[in-house]
């Protein structure tokens, strides 16, 4: 058993370029997620009904869609209209597409439960559209939806792992390799999993940092 | 893509559906167990059983089915695909059943548990007349949700060799050439499955609300 553990080290190289892999493409496609959800989210809340509909939609239907039949839908789908990505951009897109619709509902959530005065006061007091959702509107949407934003960066960590069947050599195909390999399956994959769990963890402490930073300002 | 590819797809779809109904009735009970464990602070099962919660919850799905699947048989377990699915599914939602039973148990009101105590009724009544049908209630619409989730994961359980809806649709599409269809068709099966979940989990919510703005 711990011979196994000592293949698994001598193959750290390859499993910290799985874990950067997972870190970054989790990183990246969070943000675009997030940024794709700042655009959708008043899409959501439109008065126009053909707007609100159409992102009702799609975040919707992307909410009942498993991810990893999404992600071969991309893989596949993507050539068959002339555009060919590598496997790592194809795996960022899917994952970017398919969060943006959670990001969404999350911010729409959050923005429908803000407390309307201080947006009035902020209108009344002659701020343009963008210094008003700058200043009055975001701050505080972000902290209240902080703690479910983190959720969702840890169900992205998670999507990813489902990448590997798309090839890209993140953290589960990284061990997947390993045991293949030198066949010390229990050592790779228990590694792996720890290496999970120690994301997750991080974004935990971080969430709960936002939360304190939160609270101090309430 | 021809009807008898259509008609596989559907039988993995019978499946998917079957090992989700197992995977839930198996873990539902499990993760209630879990939260009673924490939620009465035995010493050592319930530092232990946070560890296993706080890490089952940061796995994802593929990492534990593949450490099953290859780790078990090699210390002497022989694992089928459809065995490991199971366990890991279980091993998936029980961790998050677990913490959904355990915030409706950390907020029952003490007062009832009290008055059930002083009625003079034993450990084991308390919980199942006090306890138990007002968590349930609490508890359903997060246990709605965690099911919709665990559906959404299922075809991963394809990685391992399990004939499900994913493992048809990958197979026809190797031998058609044309990968979209049979994907489209298992989307298709999936959507409408999810979506009567959520629907069912909104419809839960609503009424509770409205029960309790009566109450």
């Amino acid at each position: 058993m711990i011979h196994d553990f000592g293949i698994v080290w001598s193959e750290r190289a390859l499993l910290l370029s799985g874990l950067a892999n997972t870190a970054i493409l989790s990183a990246l496609s969070a943000v675009a997620a997030l940024l794709l959800g700042f655009g959708l989210a008043p899409a959501l809340m439109s008065k126009n009904p053909v707007v609100s509909w159409t992102a009702r939609g799609f975040v919707d239907g992307m909410r009942c869609v498993p991810f990893l039949l999404f992600a071969y839908i991309v893989y596949y789908g993507f050539p068959t209209f002339g555009v060919r990505l590598d496997n790592w951009t194809t795996g960022l897109a899917a994952l970017t597409i398919y969060n943006a619709a959670y990001m969404a509902e999350i911010l729409r959530g959050a923005w429908v439960a803000q407390p309307r005065e201080p947006i009035e006061a902020g209108i009344a007091f002659g701020f343009s559209e963008i210094r008003l959702f700058r200043r009055i509107i975001l701050p505080p949407l972000l902290l209240s939806a902080g703690p479910v934003i983190g959720n969702q960066m840890i169900q992205i960590i998670k999507d990813s792992a489902f990448l590997t069947i798309i090839a890209l050599p993140e953290l589960t195909h990284a061990a997947s390799s390993i045991q293949s390999r030198h066949y010390v399956p229990f050592a790779a994959f228990i590694t792996a999993v720890f290496l999970y769990w120690g994301l997750c963890l991080l974004i935990e402490a971080g969430v709960s940092t936002i939360g304190r930073v939160a609270d101090a300002r309430r | 893509m021809s009807g008898g590819d259509i008609a596989a797809i559907f039988q993995g779809a019978i499946m998917t559906v079957s090992l989700s109904v197992i995977g839930i009735l198996i873990g539902m009970p499990i993760g209630l167990g879990l939260a009673l464990v924490r939620w009465a602070n035995i010493p050592v099962a319930a530092p232990m059983v946070a560890v296993y919660v706080s890490m089952l919850r940061a796995t994802p799905l593929v990492t534990l089915l593949l450490l099953l699947f290859f780790a078990l048989p090699n210390i002497g377990v022989p694992l089928d695909p459809v065995s490991a699915a199971i366990l890991a599914l279980v091993m998936n939602t029980s961790a998050f059943n677990c913490e959904v039973w355990r915030s409706a148990l950390m907020n029952f009101p003490k007062d009832q548990y009290e008055a059930a105590q002083s009625v003079g009724m034993r450990a084991g009544q308390r919980f199942r007349r006090i306890v138990l049908p007002q968590i349930v209630l609490v508890s359903l619409p997060g246990l709605v949700n965690e099911m919709s989730l665990l559906i959404k994961v299922t075809p991963v359980l394809a990685v391992v060799g399990v004939v499900d809806i994913t493992r048809a649709a990958v197979r026809i599409g190797a031998e058609t050439y044309e990968p979209l269809p049979p994907f489209l068709v298992a989307i298709a099966i999936y959507v409408p499955i999810v979506f009567a979940l959520v629907s069912l989990q909104r419809w839960i919510e609503r009424r509770h609300t409205t029960a309790g703005a009566a109450a």
